[in-house]
């Protein structure tokens, strides 16, 4: 490994409260009696339910599917009988059609659970069907489909494989845990990954205040060919997949592009544990690693969960709320979604529940712009957010647009900085969509 | 509990730093300079000091009340202008000016035009040009000689202009023992309280240091080493480049913008010293840039992250 510490121009450096979970075990959480799986947890066609009402369901059985190829499968997590079949509000703020089905408390597996073998043995082709028939979808928050990303077109040459360690939001520590505790999985996961891109290098990048992730990862890559630990500055958002390219290969993703664009594909280490899992064990997209942190829950932990348990349930299992609630998050505190009620189920994307309390969730009242800077410094797209968001605030989209606000990657660290307290992440967001929607209408 | 969570847009953490504890920072830099103004000038310092920072926050505090605005004097941003405008007076100026001066910066320079951040002068030294301009013998006139507390001494700029030789020692110009205006003199104090902004990261070290730098390489060119203290030391130049350059709504946004600024700012100082009429040209320059900051910051933009030249990258 390079002492260099790899970074990008910009961001910010928020405060990081991970110590609330970076040193406690990932723990499963208490069986769920109930679970609600929605039909579409990922970007692109929403699944069609492949149960009726009244039918009996195992653990990793295929629920759901959709023909199309920008889709992946979604699988029950418990055994049991599906209860409904109706429309339920998700973490995305949406509401959306879900299996909700009643656990039989056995957890039977269901028979087409089976081991897949060795990397080694396995092609390409057949580690590509694992991947989208275990449904995975990208776990870091985006829940892009993943075996979409592993099939780029002939034109778009991948030599390099990213994976993102990075977790440079506050307070999760979800992905740290997974890499001390499941480096075996992570290096399965890396290996089957680069075999389908067939590249030779593979980068598992962590940011350095991770020191025993980073130890544990190196230790279990070593005896790997191609595949190397890098250590990453402490800078939020050195996660962000143009951002990790750029500070780990000097590559620069063209405004509006793709990483494979630049030959890169990036990966978060969550999604490759639970490939690695998939193969290993066959098991398919069934739970993940959540983050239950946050000043008003009492006891802050990292709970294996089983898809579509609400927050509710799993909140409880960490003691219930300190206080008052007043602000429920799923994801980080820094482009998380902020939920309006504790009854939606844990997602693929779910890396965190985050519950704020009354006084960190209230909003500061802005006042002037004092033009200092901050936020054209903090940008890790070296925008002008003030500017942008100025425009915006007198509606006008099309100098908004000149300034790029289309390429803003709404990672919050301008209003996070700002000492006006401005909402300027908000209003560029607004802006963008507007700009996005008009192109997409000339189009 | 399903109304009581409050569900905005990301981000949902924010940073501790106001902008009340900016300008916080900053009153906390001119500690040191208002401390040798008193300890050079007396009494009469105190009442300027005093005065402005009253004037100015009373003046704020009546326009927004006047033009139905929020209130916010707590902002702290018309005690740093009061301060900056007391700063800029000589010790013997009468107290009545300081007011003109506050009333005229808040007022005018900054409420008029939609108030803290929308100004685009710097509005301590607008007020500065104002009063040079309607009283100008209380402006350049009246310093006094520390050493001697005699009236009406000419500071070492006005000495060099005028082609004299009897300049103050250098000891003398670094603590401030030199006539002046009340919180220019003390250049030591003055650098104590600017590095302490930079290391607290309330401004950035690139404009005093451009503007500190131009003024010094053009003083070595056109007047030699031996002068080169006087240049540095025994005008304006720290106050302004540490406290009045670096006001953020007068100052370009990036780096390099902050860059072309502070250099202008550097040759338009040195040109008013050796060509212009006046003996010094810190105020003049800076207020000059100050009207060329919306440009720089229209013409010198970040460059975008994968966007070459302003346009789509094509690879």
């Amino acid at each position: 490994m390079s002492t260099k510490l790899f970074t990008f121009k910009g961001g910010v450096h928020p405060p990081t409260n991970k110590s609330l979970t970076q040193n406690v075990p990932i723990e499963n959480a208490v069986d769920p009696k109930v679970v609600v799986i929605p039909l579409s947890q990922h970007i692109g066609a929403p699944c069609d339910p492949l149960v009726a009402v009244g039918d009996t369901v195992k653990v990793g059985q295929k629920i759901g599917e959709s023909k199309a190829f920008m889709s992946v499968p979604v699988h029950s997590s418990v055994s049991g009988t599906v209860k409904k079949i109706e429309h339920h509000y998700v973490p995305g703020g949406a509401k959306v059609n879900c299996i909700v089905i009643e656990s039989d408390g056995k957890f039977e597996v269901h028979e087409s659970v089976q081991p897949k073998g060795k990397v080694e043995n396995l092609t390409k082709e057949e580690i590509l069907s694992i991947i989208k028939e275990a449904g995975m979808a990208g776990m870091g928050g985006a829940t892009f489909p993943t075996h979409v990303k592993l099939s780029p077109p002939q034109d778009k040459p991948i030599d390099v494989l990213l994976v993102n360690g990075a977790e440079c939001e506050p307070y999760l520590t979800a992905d740290h845990r997974i890499m001390l505790e499941k480096s075996e999985q992570v290096i399965t996961g890396v290996k089957a990954i680069m075999k389908v891109l067939g590249v030779e290098k593979g980068y598992v990048s962590i940011e350095k205040n991770k020191p025993d992730a980073i130890e544990v990862m190196q230790k279990a890559a070593s005896s790997e060919e191609g595949i190397e630990i890098i250590a990453l500055e402490v800078k939020y958002p050195q996660g962000d997949e143009k951002r990790l390219i750029n500070a780990v290969t000097g590559r620069v993703v063209p405004s509006g592009g793709l990483p494979m664009e630049v030959g890169c594909v990036v990966e978060n280490v969550g999604t490759v544990a639970t490939i690695g899992n998939a193969i290993e064990t066959g098991m398919p997209l069934v739970q993940r690693v959540v983050t239950v942190s946050g000043s008003a829950v009492q006891n802050p932990k990292n709970l294996m969960v089983r898809i579509g348990t609400t927050f509710k349930d799993v909140i409880e299992q960490c003691g219930g709320y300190k206080e008052e609630p007043g602000k429920l998050i799923n994801g980080g505190p820094m482009m998380g979604i902020a939920q309006f009620s504790d009854e939606v189920p844990v997602i693929k994307g779910t890396s965190g529940i985050l519950v704020l309390n009354k006084k960190e969730a209230g909003i500061p009242e802005p006042s002037n712009c004092i033009m200092c800077g901050r936020c054209v410094d903090a940008c890790p797209v070296h925008l002008m957010p003030y500017k942008i968001s100025g425009y915006t605030l007198q509606k006008n989209i099309d100098a908004a647009d000149e300034y790029h606000a289309a390429d803003c990657i709404e990672c919050g660290g301008c209003s996070f900085i700002c000492p006006a307290k401005r909402p300027l992440k908000e209003t560029i967001s607004l802006a963008k969509k507007e700009i996005l929607a008009r192109r997409k209408k000339v189009k | 509990m399903e109304n009581k969570l409050i569900a905005s847009s990301s981000p949902h953490i924010r940073t501790d730093e106001t902008t009340q504890k900016l300008m916080l920072d900053v009153i906390i830099g001119l500690l040191p300079a208002l401390v040798a103004s008193i300890f050079y000038f007396g009494s009469n310092s105190i009442v300027l000091i005093v005065v402005a920072v009253a004037a100015a926050v009373a003046t704020e505090f009546a326009c927004q009340k006047f033009m139905n605005r929020p209130i916010t004097v707590t902002d702290l941003s018309a005690v740093v202008t009061g301060m900056l405008v007391a700063f800029n007076l000589p010790p013997s100026a009468p107290w009545w000016i300081a007011v003109a001066g506050a009333i005229f910066a808040i007022a005018i320079v900054k409420q008029i035009f939609g108030g803290l951040g929308f100004n685009f002068l710097n509005p301590a030294l607008a007020a500065r040009a104002f009063l040079m301009a309607s009283w100008s013998s209380h402006i350049t006139g009246g310093f006094i000689d520390p050493v001697t507390d005699a009236v009406s001494s000419a500071t070492p700029l006005t000495v060099i202009k005028a082609g004299g030789t009897q300049l103050p020692s250098m000891m003398d110009m670094l603590l401030g023992n030199i006539p002046g205006v009340i919180g220019e003199t003390s250049s030591i104090l003055i650098i104590l309280g600017g590095l302490y902004l930079i290391y607290r990261g309330t401004i950035k070290w690139i404009i005093p240091a451009c503007y500190i730098g131009t003024v010094a390489v053009i003083a070595l060119i056109f007047d030699g080493g031996s002068l080169l203290p006087y240049h540095l030391f025994g005008g304006g130049l720290m106050l302004g480049a540490f406290f009045m350059a670096t006001d953020f709504a007068t100052s370009p946004v990036t780096d390099k913008g902050k860059v072309i600024y502070a250099v202008g700012a550097g040759m338009l100082t040195m040109l008013i010293r050796k060509v212009g009429g006046y003996p010094e040209g810190v105020s003049y320059s800076i207020l000059l840039m100050n009207i060329l900051t919306p440009m720089i910051n229209m013409y010198v933009k970040p460059q975008v992250f994968g966007v070459a030249g302003g346009k789509k990258n094509e690879k």
